[in-house]
């Protein structure tokens, strides 16, 4: 990477980064509500460890994993959102008229997401194992979760972030949060896929990516090393953000208009 | 390639069609000299901002073709974006970050030296009069702070022209004339060329050497404002009697020094025509009909009457159609 393109993409995360954490109303949701949620599933789901073929009599350790991507759908709203008020105010003309790269603004903006990822997952971990949660793969699982997380992360902030460029709005990224959510129910979350009775349910979660991000992270925590979970959470999490980089950058380069 | 010698801006028969929408900019030929402040007025919906969007090479014209800083907007719109800065219609600031942080993001962005970027960002700071406030967050600032920030980061990188879209619109007086205060001294200092919108005919008058007035897409009149004053022609006389009864007497002594034009309903007002035709010789005419009168005035042409006389209307009643969103443009 050149050095002005290194400049660029610094400075702007860093004003990505110091823009997230001056907004508590950002970021407090983002770790406070996943940690709520797991505290409630992991109190009144419990007896779901006695169904034949559940992986593990823990359901903390099983639900963690849902914190991580419901932490990721967070982030998602959050570079969707500073993408499109700075649309919105004019700040995006701002840029426009400076040097800066295409490249750069978008590494940059997702930079920010990412630095709000790693706080969450590291949050996430250090709540759940101090809770009682297993961590079967040992300390060596610690970066492997973290870095499945952080590239789901990348997948989700890349949508939010075409949605914003897309459309300029910040009611359109809003409008993400209920079908992120949607797939989210949809998918392994609360019940292993083999568990799942009802067939329509079992077949959109075996087709739903979200199911193989989840699970992948719960390998982690719950078998150790899983070779095929890890590869299909890494493939579908990979997969979201290749799709969604590609097209928050054409969407960038139709909203950056300047000859 | 950038001819110094050439016009800081010209642009010839630029054009811009909007998706559904009409010709923002219909055909506009202009010429600015470098050094020079260029007063584009007009009112809201005539074209201004899409005619400076064109000319920062933020949007393509349809049509036409423009050169700034002697370089092409359209095939060398990055060499155009080095030698201009911009503060645009709204003063797009980031409310979470200081006044400080966003000195030193933009000076970052412009690739200026680490120890430059300090040096800069405190001299433009202290240049605008926002040192004291330079490590608030400008969510806390007001109007007038707001727009002197905006004006400081479309500085940092020392460019040679100046695109300010109505950098008033919305302040107070004292912050309007602090604003004009520090293009004047741009202009004076470090012989900027200001290219200026605005639907202010006083903040036109005040800092442009020459003016163009826009309405409906097409500069309607163009010259300094002392030449489109003269334009118009002599001053005007506006009296109102003491007693309403005699306001026939009064417009009809008035009509003997000139042409009536529109004016107050409870008076008359003629445009003073001939030699004769002075506010000593009105006074003398009106003291012989033994008319009282409790209001005389003298106008001298104002720009509002140019824009009264080019347009058909006045300027504070003109306008009200919403500029189309730049985003959505396509080219026709």
């Amino acid at each position: 990477m050149s050095s002005v393109l290194a400049l660029q993409v610094g400075t702007v995360a860093r004003r990505s980064v110091l823009r997230t954490m001056r907004q508590p109303a950002m970021v407090v949701p983002a770790l406070f509500f996943p940690l709520l949620l797991l505290s409630i599933n992991s109190g009144a789901l419990k007896s779901a460890t006695r169904l034949p073929g559940f992986p593990t009599d823990n359901y903390l350790t099983f639900a963690l994993g849902l914190a991580f991507l419901q932490g990721t759908m967070f982030a998602a709203m959050s570079a969707g959102t500073n993408v499109a008020q700075d649309i919105e105010t004019g700040f995006f003309n701002r840029l426009s008229l400076t040097p800066l790269r295409r490249a750069a603004l978008l590494v940059g903006q997702l930079s920010g997401v990412l630095v709000l990822g790693l706080i969450q997952a590291s949050t996430f971990l250090l709540v759940g194992i101090v809770a009682g949660a297993g961590l079967q793969a040992g300390v060596l699982g610690v970066p492997v979760i973290v870095a499945l997380s952080l590239l789901t992360t990348l997948g989700f902030g890349s949508l939010g972030a075409f949605v914003a460029l897309r459309t300029g709005s910040g009611e359109a990224v809003q409008g993400l949060f209920p079908l992120m959510f949607a797939a989210l129910f949809l998918s392994s979350m609360s019940l292993p896929r083999n568990v799942i009775e009802i067939d329509w349910f079992r077949t959109i979660a075996t087709w739903n990516p979200v199911s193989y991000m989840i699970e992948g992270i719960r390998s982690v925590l719950i078998v150790g090393w899983d070779g095929e979970a890890l590869a299909l959470g890494f493939l579908a999490s990979g997969g979201l953000a290749l799709i969604s980089l590609v097209l928050a950058s054409s969407a960038l380069r139709t909203r950056m208009t300047r000859t | 390639m950038s001819d110094r010698s050439a016009a800081a801006i010209q642009a010839e028969g630029l054009v811009r069609v909007f998706k559904k929408g009409p010709r923002a900019v219909d055909g506009i030929d202009l010429r600015v000299e470098p050094g020079e402040v260029y007063g584009f007025l007009g009112p809201n919906g005539a074209g201004k901002s899409t005619t400076v969007h064109m000319l920062t090479t933020l949007l393509p014209p349809t049509e036409g073709s423009a050169r700034v800083a002697g370089f092409d907007i359209v095939s060398e719109g990055e060499q155009v974006r080095g030698a201009i800065g911009a503060a645009l219609q709204e003063a797009a600031l980031d409310p979470f970050l200081t006044g400080r942080e966003h000195m030193r993001f933009q000076s970052a962005l412009h690739a200026l030296p680490r120890d430059e970027r300090r040096r800069r960002g405190d001299e433009l700071l202290e240049r605008v009069g926002l040192m004291e406030a330079a490590d608030r967050k400008v969510g806390g600032y007001s109007g007038g702070m707001k727009r002197r920030l905006d004006l400081a980061l479309a500085l940092v990188h020392e460019p040679r022209i100046l695109f300010l879209d109505e950098p008033t619109t919305g302040l107070d007086p004292q912050s309007r004339t602090a604003l004009w205060e520090e293009v004047q001294r741009l202009v004076t200092d470090r012989g900027v060329t200001v290219f200026l919108t605005t639907q202010y005919l006083e903040e036109a008058d005040v800092l442009a050497s020459r003016i163009g007035i826009i309405d409906n897409g097409q500069i309607v009149a163009e010259g300094t404002p002392k030449s489109l004053k003269a334009q118009i022609g002599r001053p005007s006389v506006e009296a109102i009697p003491s007693d309403a009864d005699d306001l026939g007497r009064v417009s009809d002594v008035l009509e003997r020094f000139g042409e009536p034009v529109p004016g107050t309903p409870q008076g008359a007002t003629v445009r003073l025509s001939g030699e004769d035709a002075t506010l000593a010789a009105v006074v003398r005419a009106l003291d012989a009909e033994d008319l009282q009168v409790e209001h005389l005035e003298l106008h001298q042409p104002s720009l509002s009457d140019v824009f009264l006389a080019k347009t058909g209307r006045s300027l504070e009643g003109a306008g009200g159609e919403v500029e189309e969103e730049p985003a959505e443009a396509v080219p026709a």
